[in-house]
This record gives structure tokens, sequence and C-alpha cells, in this order.
């Protein structure tokens, strides 16, 4: 008898303690996409490396050093110095926090609006949804680096004014996608059932629609915030985005590093790697949040 | 042995400098014929060059017109005034009238006689314009009392006080002379077209694109211009200006390269490229807005100078971008440059930089501006050499505590910003055509147009008009010492940074063109020609 307990109590031990639903959801993306784990860790190093900045840099990123300007990668300057010195690994380190900044800021700030819209238009449907179709469409036809421009020309370029313009272009392409999810569930007895309790418009957006279109609001702010890191950059490049002395990876492929570029290559490679890296981590790892969110797409 | 080998060596060389020589001659003998193209990196506004202050004017247009004086295309320093349009000049001996005998024969494109009455109405509309009617340099004509005519051939200029610098200012290559029958007509009418005298003759201008212009078959100079025509090409960014050059769809640029691009041009074509180089009368500075706090104290001005390490910032930015010499208010080099030994004990210029920080973190404190201060310095939207500057500025100001942030401003707003007044500190700009005091130091009189700081000084007022009238250069240059003084050290009105370097990296192909300090000069094209 008294082994029985004992034996009892082992099987108890050996048996898998049961996993959290979020852990398990981790794990499960994990093993199931390979890529879009990978692209997941690629941002969270990213997002380490852009919050402890001061403390992974090795260098001040905006100070002049002429006595090292233009040095190859050595052991001093891992990825370099730039014409004024700078290390290039620490720009890039910071950089990181710009890119990051921009693209989080304008993203969610985008996919939000564009999904408020895009339910508000489903939902209320009629006149109210045919202006804001037809308003969407205008934006939509402009190419999205176009209109950021010109926003940018307006407001200046200040980050939040950057934040603003890359943003904007954002919200119809969201706008449209949660639209189309949206009306489906628009029909759905239970949105029916809580307008025949006389539920408020406001309820029955936020409480019974917003959270059944999550998952096409997630895949669109993974997708948005590539494309924003992107946009961040070819603005930076053009002149147009964020403003010398700070550390940008845009900024960074311009100027000194075309006019070296034969000369120093490093300066354009290595911003134009974290620039790629960074795109296509949040590209994979959108993708796979759509394979894995998306139940047409979903692969046992 | 030695000796006959000796003699060997001896006579190939004699045969093959007189096989050669005749050679060498064919090739510096100016050859007619071909089209110049080249690139102009800013575009006109008007047509119109008495109000226009970009070379976006100068460079596509100057080759169609004439002016009373030119200077001397040949000439390096650029400072010797030749005739163009005027054949002699005399001067009175109390200096104040001026007589030019013009050319005979010279004809407007569309066939007209040049008289004496053309050159008046044109500096009539220059130093006394019409209300409502642009004229960029009048205020450096206020000694002009009046322009005359008495004969079809003389004009005469009276002044109301002798000024050394009055012939220099008439070689101006913005003063270009325009019909007078046409001006009558219609003032305005030189904003949208062209009739000149001068050696090329307009074909199209198609904007954003290209200027074409043609040999004039008319033209005075006998002989000249060598060349059938040009066409300039409209280009803006870098890049393709380089690239332009490099794949030989352009001969040359006049403005002028950075380093890294004349280093990227030289190594890829080698010995097609000739490189020309020179000072520039160019300079960037700083303005500080005197009504603005804390810059309306004179001790953060020269805080803000004193943090400056000029010599070292000439020695490496000169690696990166278009500027070189540490200098005060004369190009230097030029006769009324200041000499390095006083240069050294102006604020901001002296060889111990950790002293001069010191100082001016002294300065900040005494004047209540805490560490870490923060302000919005505003920049000109021009890569070069305004972006490598406006760095530089930023972390030497960072060494005294400061915390710079920098706001590019588009080029073409830039300057109705500084008119505004709308910044903190600016960097402010100026390009001569001609070194010399009166007309780079104008800005700094209290109610110029370009005092961007506004600053408001007597003293310096006062000095300026000294200087200008003092006849002896001896006298002048005490004079001009004390005016900078007063405006870079003991008020720190304005800081220097460093002058400009000009590099023209062209195509050997290009001949009878001659470098000057001044991008505004030697653009009439009549002495260029292309080697075979």
């Amino acid at each position: 008898m008294a082994m029985n307990p004992t034996v009892e109590h082992a099987a108890e031990i050996e048996r898998p303690a049961p996993r959290s639903g979020v852990r398990s959801a981790i794990v499960d993306f994990c093993r199931r996409r390979t890529l879009g784990a990978l692209g997941a860790a690629v941002i969270v190093l990213m997002l380490t490396v852009a919050t402890f900045a001061e403390f992974l840099a090795p260098y001040d990123p905006v100070a002049n050093n002429f006595g090292a300007m233009l040095s190859a990668p050595s052991r001093g300057h891992w990825l370099g110095t730039d014409s004024f010195g700078r290390d290039v690994l620490s720009r890039l380190i910071y950089g990181s926090r710009t890119a990051l900044m921009v693209g989080f800021g304008a993203s969610v700030l985008g996919a939000t609006l564009g999904a408020i819209l895009g339910v508000g238009g489903a939902y209320f449907a009629g006149k109210i949804d045919l202006v804001l179709q037809r308003i969407m469409d205008i934006f939509l036809s402009f190419p999205l680096i176009i209109l950021a421009l010109a926003l940018v020309a307006i407001l200046g370029n200040t980050i939040p004014n950057l934040i603003i313009a890359i943003m904007i272009p954002m919200i119809p392409r969201c706008a449209l996608v949660i639209r189309s999810s949206a009306l489906s569930i628009r029909e759905m007895p239970y949105v029916d059932a809580a307008r025949a309790a006389g539920f408020s418009h406001a309820r029955i957006i936020m409480r019974h629609m917003l959270p059944n279109v999550m998952a096409p609001y997630l895949i669109m702010l993974t997708a948005f915030l590539g494309q924003a890191i992107l946009l961040e950059a070819s603005l930076s490049f053009l002149g147009l985005g964020v403003q010398e002395p700070l550390a940008a990876w845009g900024l960074m492929l311009r100027g000194a590093a075309v006019e070296f570029a034969e000369t120093a290559p490093w300066l354009a490679i290595f911003p134009g790697l974290a620039i790629s890296l960074a795109v296509f981590a949040f590209n994979l790892f959108g993708d796979s949040l759509r394979d894995a969110l998306d139940p047409r797409l979903r692969t046992q | 042995m030695h000796r006959r080998i000796a003699h060997v060596v001896t006579l190939a060389t004699l045969i093959l400098a007189v096989a050669v020589a005749p050679v060498a001659a064919q090739q510096d003998k100016p050859r007619s014929g071909g089209e110049l193209v080249f690139v102009v990196p800013s575009q006109p506004p008007s047509y119109d060059a008495h109000q226009e202050e970009t070379f976006g004017v100068i460079h596509p247009m100057a080759p169609h017109y004439g002016t009373l004086l030119r200077v001397d295309p040949f000439e390096k320093t650029g400072t010797k005034p030749v005739g163009d349009l005027a054949e002699s000049w005399t001067i009175s001996k109390d200096g104040l009238t001026y007589t030019f005998k013009l050319r005979k024969g010279v004809k407007f494109h569309d066939g007209a006689e040049l008289t004496s009455k053309d050159a008046k109405a044109s500096y009539d509309k220059i130093i006394f314009p019409p209300a409502g009617l642009k004229s960029s340099r009048k205020a450096t004509y206020a000694s002009v009392e009046a322009v005359e005519a008495p004969d079809p051939s003389t004009v005469r200029f009276r002044l109301k006080w002798p000024e050394s610098s009055f012939l220099l200012n008439l070689a101006s290559p913005w003063n270009w002379i325009y019909r007078a029958e046409t001006l009558a007509k219609d003032i305005r009418w030189y904003e949208k077209n062209v009739n000149g005298t001068g050696p090329f003759t307009f074909v199209e201008h198609v904007k954003g694109s290209h200027w074409v212009g043609k040999k004039n078959a008319n033209y005075w100079d006998k002989g000249k211009p060598y060349l059938d025509g040009y066409r300039a090409l409209f280009i803006s960014a870098s890049a393709p200006q380089v690239a332009a050059i490099r794949g030989e769809r352009a001969f040359i640029q006049f403005r002028g390269f950075s380093p890294p691009e004349r280093d990227q041009l030289v190594n890829a074509l080698g010995p097609k490229i000739t490189v020309q180089q020179s000072g520039w009368d160019c300079v960037l500075m700083v303005a500080m807005h005197h009504d603005k706090k804390p810059f309306s104290d004179k001790r953060v001005r020269r805080a803000l100078t004193l943090a400056l390490d000029r010599y070292e910032g000439s020695k490496n930015l000169s690696r990166i971008t278009i500027v070189r010499d540490v200098g005060g208010v004369q190009v230097p080099g030029t006769p009324y440059a200041t000499p390095p030994a006083e240069l050294e004990k102006l604020a901001g210029y002296g060889k111990d930089i950790n002293a001069a920080r010191a100082e001016a973190k002294k300065l900040l404190k005494e004047a209540g501006v805490p560490d870490g201060f923060a302000f919005t310095f505003k920049n000109r939207g021009i890569p070069h050499p305004y972006e490598p500057i406006g760095v530089w500025l930023i972390d030497q100001w960072r060494q005294i505590g400061l915390n710079v942030k920098q706001e590019f401003v588009e080029a073409s707003a830039y300057h109705p910003m500084l008119k505004r007044g709308d910044f903190e500190v600016a960097m402010d700009f100026a390009c001569g055509f001609i070194v010399e005091p009166d007309l780079d130091l104008f800005r700094f009189v209290s109610t110029s147009d370009a005092n961007y700081g506004k600053h408001k000084d007597a003293v310096i007022d006062e000095l300026y008009v000294k200087q200008a009238r003092a006849a002896d250069p001896e006298e002048r240059k005490k004079i001009l010492r004390q005016f900078e003084k007063r405006l870079l050290d003991e008020e720190a009105h304005i800081m220097y940074t460093l002058w400009w370097n000009r590099i023209i990296p062209h195509n050997s192909r290009v001949k009878g063109w001659t470098i000057t300090p001044s991008h505004y000069l030697n653009n009439q094209l009549d002495t260029v020609w292309l080697s075979e």
C-alpha cells in the first residue's frame, strides 16, 4: 500500500505540465512555421538592440572622429566608420531605434485607424460606407511613396510628422481588407441579436465586430511594419526623412555612401543589409502569422 | 661609349622635339566646331539676370549676352577687368566720372545695332529700377548719381563719391546689356525672352531638361566663338551629374564637384579628365538671430564661434566636401585677406581649441545658458557643402554642452525663410563674382536686406563706409581689420565657417576655359573650344 501512492506520484511528475494557451500557441507556431519563427527571432533581436542601444553601441553615434574617418571594418570599428569618422555599427544600432519607432508608430496607427474605418463602413453600410470607400479610393489612387513624399513635404520632416506621413497611406489599404471581413461578420446572427437587444452602435462595433477582425488586423499590422520601415528608409534616403546627425538606416545610405561607394563600400553595404533583414523578417513573420490565423490557409 | 650614347639620346630628343612641336602647337591652337554639352545643377527662375541670383541663370544664358566690362577670361584670380562691349574707358581725376567708349559694329541677335542708349537703359534698370521691379544688385551701386549717354558710342557714369570698387563692379557678369527700345516697350520683356549681343544665339529652352544655343555668325569678335553651339543639361542631383561626365555625355559642370566626386572621375577616366582647382569666393556663415534669446547675448554668440576647431575642420572636411580655407571676411590669399597671425587673434581662430572651448563654456554659464541647452539649426537642403558643414557644426557645439537639432529647409524656400527671420541659428551663405570688400561686406551693414541676424551696429556701418572710400589700399586694410574684429570677435554678429574650394574636373577635350574663384565668371564661352 505504501508503494502505490509513491508510484502514482511519480507518474504525475512524469506527465508534462499543461501549457498555457499563449505559450502553447508560440511553441506550435515555432514548430510549424520555422521561417516565421526565424523572422520573429530577428524582430525580437531588433527590439532588444533598439531598447538597449545605449549599452550595446560601442561609440556615440553622432560624435565625429576625423582621426578614424572612412576606416575599413577592423577590431576597433567592426563595421568601419563613415566620412565623419562615426562608427557604422553604433549608428546601425541607434538606427534600429528610429526604424522601429517610425515603423511601429506608423503601422499600429495606420492599421488601427484603417480597422475602425473598415468596420465602421461595413457596419453602417449605405451612404456612410459609400462616402468612406470613395475617400479610400482617392487615397489608394496614389502610390504609397508618392503620397508619403507629398505629406512629408507639407508637414515637415520631424519624426512625428514622418509617422503621420507613413501612416496615412496605410489607412485605406487596411480599411479595405478589414471591411471585407467585417461585411460577413455584420450578417452573423449574434450581431443581429445584439442589435435586437438594443445595444449601442459603439458597443456592437467594439465588443462584437472588432474582436472578430483581429486576425486580418494583425496580419495587416505585421505586413505594414516592414513597409513602414522601408518607407522611412526611402524618405530618409531622399533627404525627406530623419535628418543628420541622427542615426537612421536610410540616411546612412545617402550622401557619403553614394560618393564613397567604390572606396568605402561598407558605408552602403551594412545599412542596406540592416534594412533588407528587417523588412525580410517582418515579411516572413507576417506571412506565417497569416497562415496561422487564416483558417483557409491552416495546414495540419 | 657613354659619350656616344649621350649623343644618340640628345639627337633622338631633338628629332622628337622637332616632330612633336607642330602637333603640340596644333593642339593649343583653337579649333572651330563641335557642341559643348555641360551640366547645370540649378534652373533659371526667369531669364532676367538683373533680378536673379542663381548660377542657374548665368550658366545657360551668359553666352547670349555682352556686358560693358568683363573679367579677363584667362586670368586665374578673376580680378582683372577687361573691355567687353566697352572698347576703352577713362576715369576722371576726382574719381567721380567714368566714361566708356563702346565698340562699333556690335549687333543684337535681332539685328539692331548696339548704342550707348542700350547700355544706359540697362544700367538704369539695374540701378534705378521702377517701383515693383526687382533689381538684386541695386544696393551695390549706391554711389551712382546718374548714367548718361552723351553720344551713341559713349556711356558715362557720374558718382556721388569716389568708390575704389566701381570699375570691378561694372565687370559684373549679371549686368547684361539689353535693348533700350525693347525695355521702353516692356521693361519685363527680358524675364521671358532672350536678345543679347553675345557669342551665341538662343535656340530652345525645355524646362527641367535643357537649354540650347548656337554660334552667332554676327558676333563682334571675328573668328569667335569657336564652338558651333552648346547644350546645357539641367541635372540637380550630384550622382547623375558625375555619371554624365563619366559617361562622356557632358564635358563639364561649371559650378564644381566634391573631392570624392573628382576622385571618382579621375579614377574612371584617367587622362581623359583634366582637373582645375581654385579658391572660391563663397563661404558658409552662421547667422544668429539677434532678436531671439539667448542669441541676443553676445556672450552666447561668441561661445558658438569659440567652439569651432576651424583648422582641424579644414584639414578633414576638405577631404569630403568643397570647403578648404580658414579665413576672415575676405577670400584667403587675396589682397585684403586677413594675415594668418592676425586671424589667430580673433575669437574661434586660435590654435588652442581646448582653451577656446573652456572659454566658450564659461561664457555660456555667465549668460545663464544651461548645459544641454537645445536649439534648432536650420540648414539649406543642398548636399555640398551644406550638409557636411551642418553635421560638423553640430558636433562642435555638442562639445561645449549644446544639444543642437538640424532642420533642412528646401533650397527654394531657404532665402524667404532667412528674410522672414524664421530661425534662431541658421546657415547663411555668400558667393561673390569678384573678390572685393565693398561687394562682399555690404551684407553686414545694418540696413542690408542680407543682414539676416538683424544686428544693428552703427560702428559696423561707419567702418564699411570708411573702407569703401579709402583711397590708400594700406589704409583700407587697416579699416577692414577693425571691421572684421568688430563683426567676428567683439560683437560676434555672425560666424564664418570655412571658405569653399572650387574643383572642376572636366573632359580634357575642353580647352580655352580657365577656372576663377567665382562660378559666375567665364561663362560666355566665346574662348572655349573642343580639341579632337
